[in-house]
């Protein structure tokens, strides 16, 4: 049985952490996360979770804590943001080399500087070279499912990696939506009980994690992880698939929407994809063929799926809500590498747009689109920005 | 821990093994050993990367016959809750049977400088773990740089005895004061030359209920330029010159112990600094004239702090 | 040495054989060995307990020699021995 309810990003995430109830779960407040480990804190409080909560003192013992409670064998989660995620910047790929399946939701915000506490990408893409799983969030709901999926795919034997689980600040984090929830019990059974492969704790067989490694094994063991990532997306496949039978609800590797027909497409992440959905309408009732797509699972990279999703397309626009200054925005050039191998090569842009919360709206979307279609955009668009 | 006998010390596994890659004659094997004899549980180690680290554990080769766990430079403290945390996860679910203690190992840069915060949380947050603080009083593992917890005259890489400057500037951060002032169940200054008086205190660091530190006086051979058998010697003349006074806080309750205990009693003579300086290289310059005052500094300082610790241990 | 296969590699570099480095054999480092007169020797434990390679070994409570493999050479057994039981001769 499920039922519907009205809940902001954050509550969401909670909820099902809630749900799921990890053995150790170890973080700091940092807006716009803080809602869930505030929430977090009041199940414990309230006997809610069995989960040993820790409030760290910085983000960077709150991975460190998350590292070494995940290798001793239990489930843990956290969450942060922004500076958050920087600071845990040099645990990020220990934890993942470590091959340790720990969970965290991060409520992306925009990096410092300037400092700003609004919504963009900044974060988690200063992530995405680490090693770590990364699951995006379009709406409250996909931020819910996502916090239930992610144990499946990081915990699976032939993965055993870290996976942030994205979901926009505010837009997602503290804005009330209607969602369905699953009943625990379900969850409970669909995430399943931890198995850990090599529990640090397990004093008759005495193992050594985080060695040093000289450049016959670093290499070697950095191949391990290309091998977990691979095996990551076969898996999430898998357990989308589960989770569809669970909830009726369908994920892919890459969301679409109207990609079929349409002459040409944009790529987006997260709360922005469902922005470019009305768009799309809009130009569609315009008569101009649009289409769009979101990675739902950004690392590992789903190239194959997306090359799929490009192919006979005149044109893609790929929005990132990041930007490697000097260079475009960080989803620009892979995406332009999965369409490498294609026949014919559509013409790619780049829009960066919504840096620090700037206006990602369906005016200014379909703009941009409208430039693409006509030819008449340059190879990068900055939205909005006036010069 | 009364009847500590060698003999039977000699009975306990060998939780630390042979093949550690660590200078020939350092002392910072001699400390964990010491250390592990602290309890008959099982012991889960973590350590700050370091010198100790990096030579216990290069693949494929562990020196660890226990659970060891490393992440990260300045987290070692934060790494060791991890541990404990789970610790308690599992064993109240009954996923954990034993009794398991918890211990993290770091250098005192890991410890005085850059793990001072994550090492003030745990210790606040009162997990249930040891923090041994392996200080040979600088960055040995990349090439002795001055540390916070590098002594005043000092010539380290990054803080040159010159024609300027006498070596280090600055007094040593007093990071054992720091750890009492955290009002943790125990604290202590150790000194592998007296094998009992660690023991005992790692013993007593181990049946704490709640955090405990241990800052252990750790000689360096490399670093502090002395023939490496000389290391359990120049253990000693660090307590019997009271730069290194051996004491404990347990529970805010000051008490000098063994050399040291007997020298604030007046039974043993109080030597004086020079003989520290004299024995090791680092210090070497200091015996020109014009650094004169500083050496009068530097017994001035040590001066002051042990009749604070006198006081302490009155009260 | 060569690149390791991964099929030898467990994941997340664990080393899952405790004190493997005692395969490991620092004995090649010394220049000075130890030399024991075992007619001084009291067997009191004092080099064991100072030994920082833990080459000191000991068989039903007797100072019975020195690991060669590990000993590295440092001198400190000779200088903690209260009986001068142990000289350091060039290697």
């Amino acid at each position: 049985m499920t039922h519907d309810i009205a809940i902001n990003g954050d509550n969401a995430v909670a909820l099902a952490w809630r749900q799921i109830d990890p053995d150790v779960c170890a973080a700091y407040p940092i807006t716009p996360q803080t809602i869930i480990v505030e929430k977090f804190a009041e199940y414990v409080a309230n006997g809610e979770v069995s989960t040993e909560f820790v409030c760290v003192e910085s983000e960077h013992s709150a991975l460190t804590l998350c590292t070494a409670s995940a290798s001793a064998g239990a489930r843990t989660f956290t969450a942060t943001a922004s500076q958050g995620l920087a600071y845990m910047w040099e645990m990020l790929p220990i934890t993942a080399a470590m091959r340790v399946p720990l969970i965290m939701a991060v409520a992306n915000r925009a990096v410092s500087g300037p400092i700003n506490i609004n919504n963009d990408h900044g974060d988690a893409m200063s992530a995405r070279d680490c090693g770590w799983i990364q699951l995006f969030s379009e709406n409250v709901q996909q931020a819910y499912d996502n916090s239930i999926i992610a144990p499946r795919i990081a915990e699976h034997p032939e993965v055993q990696l870290p996976c942030l689980v994205n979901l926009d600040g505010f837009i997602l984090t503290h804005a009330i939506e209607r969602m369905t929830m699953v009943e625990t019990a379900d969850v409970k059974q669909f995430v399943g009980e931890h198995k850990p492969l090599y529990p640090l704790l397990d004093v008759k067989h005495p193992l050594s994690h985080g060695n040093m490694d000289g450049p016959d094994f670093y290499y070697p063991h950095k191949y391990q992880s290309v091998l977990g990532m691979e095996k990551a997306m076969e898996v999430t496949e898998q357990v989308f698939k589960e989770f569809a039978d669970l909830t009726g609800r369908e994920y892919h590797l890459v969301d679409e929407y109207l990609c079929d027909d349409a002459e040409f497409v944009a790529i987006i992440l997260g709360s922005s994809f469902g922005t470019m959905k009305e768009t799309v309408d809009q130009l569609r009732a315009e008569g101009i063929k649009a289409g769009c797509a979101m990675p739902h699972l950004y690392r590992p990279w789903p190239e194959a799926a997306l090359a799929k999703i490009m192919k006979g397309k005149k044109a893609v626009a790929v929005f990132d809500k990041h930007l490697s200054i000097g260079a475009y925005g960080p989803m620009f050039p892979e995406v332009v590498t999965a369409a490498v191998d294609l026949d014919a090569v559509p013409k790619m842009y780049n829009v960066i747009y919504g840096l620090g919360g700037a206006d990602a709206t369906v005016a200014g979307f379909k703009k941009a689109m409208e430039d693409i279609n006509a030819g008449k955009a340059p190879k990068i668009t900055y939205l909005g920005v006036k010069s | 821990m009364t009847s500590l006998s060698l003999k039977e010390l000699n009975k306990l596994p060998v939780r630390l093994a042979s093949g550690h890659r660590l200078c020939a004659g350092c002392a910072e094997s001699i400390i964990a050993k010491q250390i592990l004899m602290g309890t008959a549980d099982p012991i889960a180690v973590s350590a700050s990367t370091g010198c100790f680290e990096v030579s216990t554990t290069i693949f494929p080769y562990t020196s660890w016959n226990t659970p060891y766990i490393h992440t990260a430079f300045g987290n070692g403290a934060a790494t060791c809750a991890g541990l404990e945390t789970a610790y308690n996860a599992l064993k109240k679910k009954g996923k954990i049977k034993e009794d398991i203690k918890f211990v993290n190992f770091a250098g005192d840069g890991a410890t005085y400088d850059i793990g001072l915060q994550a090492l003030s949380g745990a210790m606040e947050r009162g997990h249930r773990m040891m923090y041994v603080c392996l200080n040979n009083e600088a960055y040995m593992n990349t090439g002795i740089q001055r540390s916070s917890a590098t002594a005043m005259g000092a010539s380290t890489t990054t803080s040159w005895a010159g024609t300027l400057q006498p070596g280090k500037k600055e007094f040593s951060k007093d990071m054992t004061e720091i750890m009492v002032a955290h009002n943790i169940p125990y604290v202590a200054q150790v000194s592998p030359h007296n094998w009992r008086d660690t023991v005992t205190k790692a013993s007593k660091g181990f049946a704490a209920d709640g955090p405990s530190f241990i800052n252990a006086i750790s000689p360096c051979p490399r670093g502090w330029r002395f023939p490496s058998d000389e290391t359990i010697n120049m253990a000693r003349l660090a307590v019997e010159t009271c730069v290194w006074p051996l004491y404990e806080v347990v529970d805010g309750k000051y008490a000098l112990t063994a050399e040291s205990a007997r020298i604030a009693d007046g039974k043993v003579e109080k030597k004086p600094v020079l003989d520290w300086l004299n024995s090791q290289g680092r210090f070497k310059h200091l015996l020109q004239d014009k650094w004169e005052p500083v050496v009068e500094a530097i017994q001035g300082e040590v001066d002051r702090r042990w009749e604070r610790l006198i006081k302490l241990s009155d009260l | 040495m060569a690149m390791a296969n991964i099929k030898d590699l467990v994941i997340g570099g664990r080393i899952i054989k405790a004190g493997s480095s005692e395969n490991f054999f620092t004995g090649d480092w010394r220049s000075y060995v130890p030399v024991v007169d075992q007619d001084k020797c009291i067997d009191c434990y004092t080099c064991w307990i100072y030994c920082p390679d833990n080459s000191i070994v000991f068989r039903d409570d007797k100072m019975s020699g020195i690991k060669m493999s590990h000993c590295k050479g440092c001198g400190i057994c000779a200088k903690v021995c209260p009986k001068k039981a142990i000289t350091m001769k060039e290697e």
